[in-house]
């Protein structure tokens, strides 16, 4: 009943969005029924769409989870972009300086280059606010820039194949690939890369619920997230959080780097992300800040970046940059909704802890 | 041939950090309203898009021949009035989230532009080629450096400029002097949203003579970090976009690698970092203070 | 000149005037006293058009006024001065002066006529300021002669003055009168919010008294005197008369030597406060409200940056001065802050999770491994525990603490404090916007504290709340304890002097 409840408003920011898509379907002079039957028919197919949909759903789980645990701390991460590029690199220098190392050492070592390289970048904006107080959201969005520019120095300069003319690095060590999925599941083609970080993802989910909501580290979060100041009178050092906070989203967001790298590219592919940190802010607060909910919207936008290219095949005049005007006005909405039932100032975003 | 090299750098910076002086003046009204203004880049975009696609289709569908850019531009203009028109509802009438809308408009305008453009041009993204006699390569030139003029003219000679810098700072006593807080903050959104139109529309129209997908290549942060590293002080914004405008200028002229005289390399990368690094050293408060205006990015609630 | 007719304002459920009468002569300075929250300010931002009352009527040299925005009162001769000036520090005098009522085209601000102009007005008041400094660099008594300019250079006939001396020094309050005197002669009617009763006698003409959001007097101020107005602005009839056993005081368990709290910019909030309290007592602080109660118990209760300190404070044996908030609470010193909502309360959280606070990182809230995990069993049963024995209702430990009644939330906080069994009990107006049933509830459970042996110091801005519970009583003035008082035998009269004069 609780949980009906709270879906009430995200779908009506989805209905919204899809009508204000079919006003525009309209106006390029398509058939939005078609368009949309196009969209989530193609999603939704078996084996094919599902496994699309899933493999595009698990990096948006990450940065949707990343995006989470700041906004629970009364902090925006618009950083979630630079942490991942920064991790996916850590990741393939490991797979590529460690490569003859055995799988069993090799991919939890993989996995520690992605927590530490997004949570060290992460911990960078956080660091800023508690010892200068300069906001977080002016500086993660240098902080992409910066970690973009960073790892395709590295690419170019260090670690690509010499004479390739694609800015990508030379292939990881067998060891540190991860499984595809299906290797496990019948009828799933190994063409489809949707691979163990999905696991991964919905493994990350729970255990940010348990993090959050069932350890005293997380209570300090949201408290410190909920209302500073009475956080403070119980004890809890803001500064201490803000740093904690931003390293655990960092680490979250870096998680992406373990799907691209490990399980799809076996390199690290300059400029891989399609904005998938930007789209995390646009899964969480979908997902009302709940692993539940951002689960359930990463799926939504996954559905949609799958179907999107479909509808851009078969329609004559729709691309697939739909599916950013829908992300767009989703966000807008959901937004705009926040002023109604104040979820901002209930999660500290408004009432920005003064450090 | 140094001096030719010279020569041709500094003309690039201008080049480079005309659409910067621009979107960052633009900014400057936004933010010294009160409002944050992460949304330059989705303005931007929204100007660069119309622009080209009025400019080519005045030309094409109603052979308007050289008026076509004049009308393109105003195009632009009136896009970014738009696309900030959404922004400011939101944000001043609703009260949302400035940060998250402004995010929200980014990714809305990397979509429209490529939407419409699959639509009308057939095409993924960009609009057709403009001819080389249609474009306006000077007078967004010549605007955005008359404009520095103008706005720090307008920011501290005009009662304008003044209850709009009350409003920034403190909107209780901009209120309880009989100023409308609100009204002001509208002008100052919708200002910003102009000014980034121009300089999107100088981006298709002037430097290049179409529009491509996400062709701002986040300039409109640029504009951001400038308008930090200024200050938010027109002359101090100017001179920070010309040092970013250079430090682009330089990475493109020598392609890619920065001899230093002691024979080093530095790589281009670095080159480009500049302009954020510099940005978060300044907000930290290590190169003098900037200080925003105090009641940037919060709505205006009546205390009680 | 100003009559305020039936002015009723509520925001949300809190009356903050009802059917408020005023009526202001012209050429007068009328002085409205009344404690904090009281409803002056309430009622004279409405006369300014800062709030819309929800009935009522302004009238204006017998006309009725639609006044909305502050725009319409300026217009119509009204300025207003508010206790936290509304100025903009970055920017000059002549630009703050003008702001809103500029001089010169639309083209061009004429800052050179409009200084000119603020020079001529400084002659004629007295209010000597330079227009060409920046006003963040200004003094508080010069920003207040900016202000005061302000009103004036939009020809206002009636100035509204809140708490106008509250900032100033005594020295600068004698020039103040002054500058007051010199307006009412040359015409201005003058209306002076205040608490500080010698400075009503001193200036007004006319006095106006409020309390609880009514008008509960209005006197000639020379037929009057002190004590009349203190107990019309403090004295409601006394209903709830603690009944306590004597108190039996034992071991000293805080002893604060030379305490001073110092703001980010150099005054001093506490000035060099020294006193004890005793296992077994109830030691009360009155005072008019920011006289510097907040900041003595936040201080104590470890929620004020070191760097801010000076002085020693002792608990037991232990000198607590550098330790954190944490680390107090776990020696034994537990705080009813003062606001619920800002302090107390982590409002979306559910009572469960609101009845950990403080305590949320140990034993037995949490359990292994390494006694990370919230064990909820454990916090269920604790949250029940105060529940029940506090009474908070509706008694469901799900319920977001937001969804409570003051009253209510204010029990379940007094329950989670107790609930340390502290042995020093610091406590900030503990029954502020509660009703009567649970303020007796809190006041029994303080006294049964109290004699359970623990240390209890009180703050309370109901002057009869502090004399009824307190075994000792102390009065703050100006962040100076300035005297201790039998409560037993003091009169509200006697402790009401104190708190407003200060000696």
């Amino acid at each position: 009943m609780k949980l009906l409840h709270e879906l009430v408003f995200p779908f009506i920011a989805v209905l919204a969005a899809f009508i204000i898509g079919a006003v525009l379907i309209l106006i390029v002079g398509d058939n939005p029924i078609e368009a949309y039957r196009l969209l989530f028919g193609s999603a939704l197919s078996w084996p094919d769409g599902i496994g699309y949909t899933l493999f595009y759903a698990t990096p948006l789980i990450f940065t949707g989870l990343a995006v989470l645990v700041a906004f629970r701390c009364g902090l925006l991460n618009i950083g979630a972009e630079g942490q991942l590029y920064i991790a996916a690199f850590a990741v393939a220098w490991v797979g590529i300086t460690f490569a003859n190392l055995s799988a069993w050492i090799l991919v939890p070592l993989c996995f520690i280059a992605a927590i530490v390289g997004g949570g060290v970048w992460g911990a960078i904006p956080g660091a800023l606010k508690a010892r200068f107080g300069s906001h977080e959201v002016i500086n993660t969005i240098m902080l992409n820039f910066v970690a973009i520019a960073l790892v395709s120095y590295f690419t170019q300069y260090h670690y690509k194949t010499p004479g390739d003319p694609i800015l990508q690095t030379v292939p990881i060590g067998s060891g540190a690939e991860i499984a595809r999925l299906g290797k496990f599941i019948p009828g799933l083609p190994d063409r489809i890369p949707l691979n163990v970080a999905f696991i991964v993802a919905l493994v990350a989910c729970v255990l940010v619920y348990f993090f959050l909501w069932r350890t005293k580290w997380g209570y300090e979060i949201r408290a410190t997230g909920n209302n500073p100041s009475a956080a403070e009178y119980g004890g809890i050092s803001i500064r201490k959080q803000i740093v904690l906070a931003m390293v655990v989203s960092g680490a979250l967001a870096g998680l992406v780097g373990i799907n691209e790298v490990m399980g799809y590219r076996y390199r690290f592919y300059d400029g891989f992300s399609a904005n998938y940190g930007f789209t995390g802010i646009a899964v969480a607060l979908l997902g009302r800040n709940h692993p539940v909910g951002v689960l359930l919207s990463a799926l939504f936008f996954g559905m949609l970046l799958r179907g999107g290219i479909f509808v851009d095949a078969f329609t004559d005049n729709v691309t697939k940059d739909l599916v950013d005007v829908l992300q767009g006005i989703v966000i807008l909405f959901v937004a705009a909704e926040a002023l109604f039932r104040g979820p901002f100032g209930k999660f500290g975003l408004l009432k920005r802890p003064k450090v | 041939m140094t001096e030719l090299f010279t020569i041709a750098l500094i003309w690039s910076t201008v080049r480079l950090a005309t659409p910067l002086i621009l979107a960052a003046l633009g900014g400057m009204f936004s933010e010294r309203s009160g409002v944050i203004n992460i949304a330059l880049e989705g303005k931007m975009l929204a100007g660069a898009f119309t622009a080209a696609a009025i400019t080519y289709a005045a030309d094409a569908k109603f052979g308007l021949g050289v008026l076509s850019p004049w009308l393109g531009l105003l195009a632009g203009i009136g896009a970014g009035l738009i696309v900030a028109a959404i922004y400011a509802v939101v944000c001043i009438r609703f009260k949302a989230d400035q940060v998250v809308s402004g995010m929200a408009i980014n990714i809305l305008m990397i979509g429209v532009p490529g939407f419409l453009s699959g639509a009308f041009f057939q095409s993924s993204g960009s609009t057709p080629q403009i001819p080389r006699e249609h474009l306006i390569p000077w007078t967004p030139i010549v605007i955005a450096f008359s404009l520095v003029v103008i706005t720090w003219y307008v920011l501290y000679r005009t009662p304008f400029g003044l209850r709009l810098r009350s409003v920034g700072e403190n909107p209780g006593a901009a209120d309880a002097a009989g100023v409308n807080v609100a009204r002001l903050r509208y002008s100052g959104v919708l200002l910003a949203g102009a000014l980034a139109g121009i300089a999107g529309a100088y981006l298709s129209i002037g430097q290049s003579s179409l529009f491509t997908r996400n062709m701002t290549a986040g300039r409109g942060f640029i504009a951001l970090a400038a308008l930090i590293f200024g200050k938010w002080r027109p002359v101090q914004t100017m001179l920070a976009c010309l040092l970013f405008g250079f430090t682009e200028a330089v990475s493109i002229q020598m392609q890619g690698v920065v001899k230093l005289p002691s024979g080093e390399d530095i790589p281009v990368q670095f080159i480009q970092m500049v302009p954020y690094v510099l940005t978060i050293i300044v907000l930290a408060g290590f190169i003098g203070q900037s200080r925003p205006p105090q009641a940037l990015g919060r709505p205006y609630q009546k205390e009680r | 000149m100003l009559i305020l007719r039936n002015i009723t304002k509520h925001f949300g459920s809190v009356v903050a005037n009802e059917r408020v009468n005023i009526e202001v002569e012209p050429g007068t300075i009328h002085a409205i006293v009344g404690e904090n929250g009281a409803g002056k300010s309430t009622a004279m931002r409405i006369a300014y058009g800062f709030y819309e009352a929800d009935s009522g009527e302004i009238l204006l040299d017998g006309e009725v006024q639609q006044i909305t925005t502050p725009h319409d009162a300026i217009a119509r001769g009204v300025g207003m001065v508010h206790q936290h000036f509304m100025l903009v520090g970055t920017m000059t005098v002549a630009e703050n002066i003008v702001l809103g009522a500029e001089p010169g085209s639309v083209l061009s601000l004429d800052l050179t006529e409009a200084a000119a102009e603020i020079r001529k007005l400084s002659a004629e008041f007295r209010l000597s300021v330079d227009p060409h400094a920046i006003v963040e660099n200004l003094s508080v008594g010069q920003q207040q002669r900016v202000e005061l300019l302000k009103a004036l250079y939009r020809h206002a006939r009636l100035l509204i003055l809140d708490e106008p001396t509250a900032v100033l020094t005594p020295q600068e309050v004698d020039e103040f009168f002054a500058i007051l005197r010199s307006m009412r002669e040359q015409g201005k009617t003058v209306i002076i919010i205040t608490h500080k009763l010698s400075e009503v006698l001193a200036i007004s003409d006319q006095v106006t008294v409020m309390r609880d959001g009514r008008v509960v007097g209005r006197l000639e101020t020379s037929e009057t005197s002190a004590a009349e107005l203190a107990r019309l602005m403090v004295g409601r009839e006394v209903l709830l008369r603690v009944e306590k056993p004597d108190s039996k005081p034992g071991a000293t368990e805080l002893k604060v030597k030379n305490l001073s709290v110092m703001t980010a910019d150099g005054g001093k909030r506490v000035d060099n406060a020294s006193f004890e309290v005793r296992r077994g007592e109830i030691v009360g602080i009155a005072g008019v409200e920011g006289n510097g109660q907040t900041e003595l118990i936040e201080a104590l209760a470890g929620l004020t940056e070191p760097a801010q300190l000076s002085g020693e404070i002792w608990f037991e044996d232990r000198d607590i001065t550098r330790q954190a908030a944490r680390s107090r609470r776990e020696l034994g010193i537990a705080h009813i802050p003062e606001d619920r909502h800002r302090r107390g309360l982590l409002l979306d959280f559910d009572l469960a999770e609101n009845s950990i606070l403080g305590v949320h990182y140990r034993k037995p809230v949490v359990t292994y491994p390494g006694d990370i995990v919230l064990d909820y069993d454990a916090i269920q049963q604790r949250a029940r525990r105060i529940i029940s024995d506090f009474d908070v209702r509706p008694p469901d430990t799900e319920l977001p603490a937001r969804s409570l009644s003051g009253g209510n939330q204010q029990k379940l906080i007094i329950g989670r404090e107790l609930d340390l069994k502290p042995r020093l009990l610091l406590v900030s107006q503990p029954t502020r916007g509660v009703d009567i049933g649970a303020i007796e509830f809190i006041h029994r459970n303080l006294v049964a504290m109290r004699d359970a042996g623990c240390a209890v110091l009180l703050v309370s801005a109901e002057l009869e709340e502090v004399t009824s519970l307190s075994d000792r009583l102390l009065v703050i003035h100006e962040g100076r304890i300035v005297g201790e008082v039998d409560p037993k035998v003091a009169t509200i009269e006697e402790i009401g002097l104190l708190m407003t004069r200060g000696h």
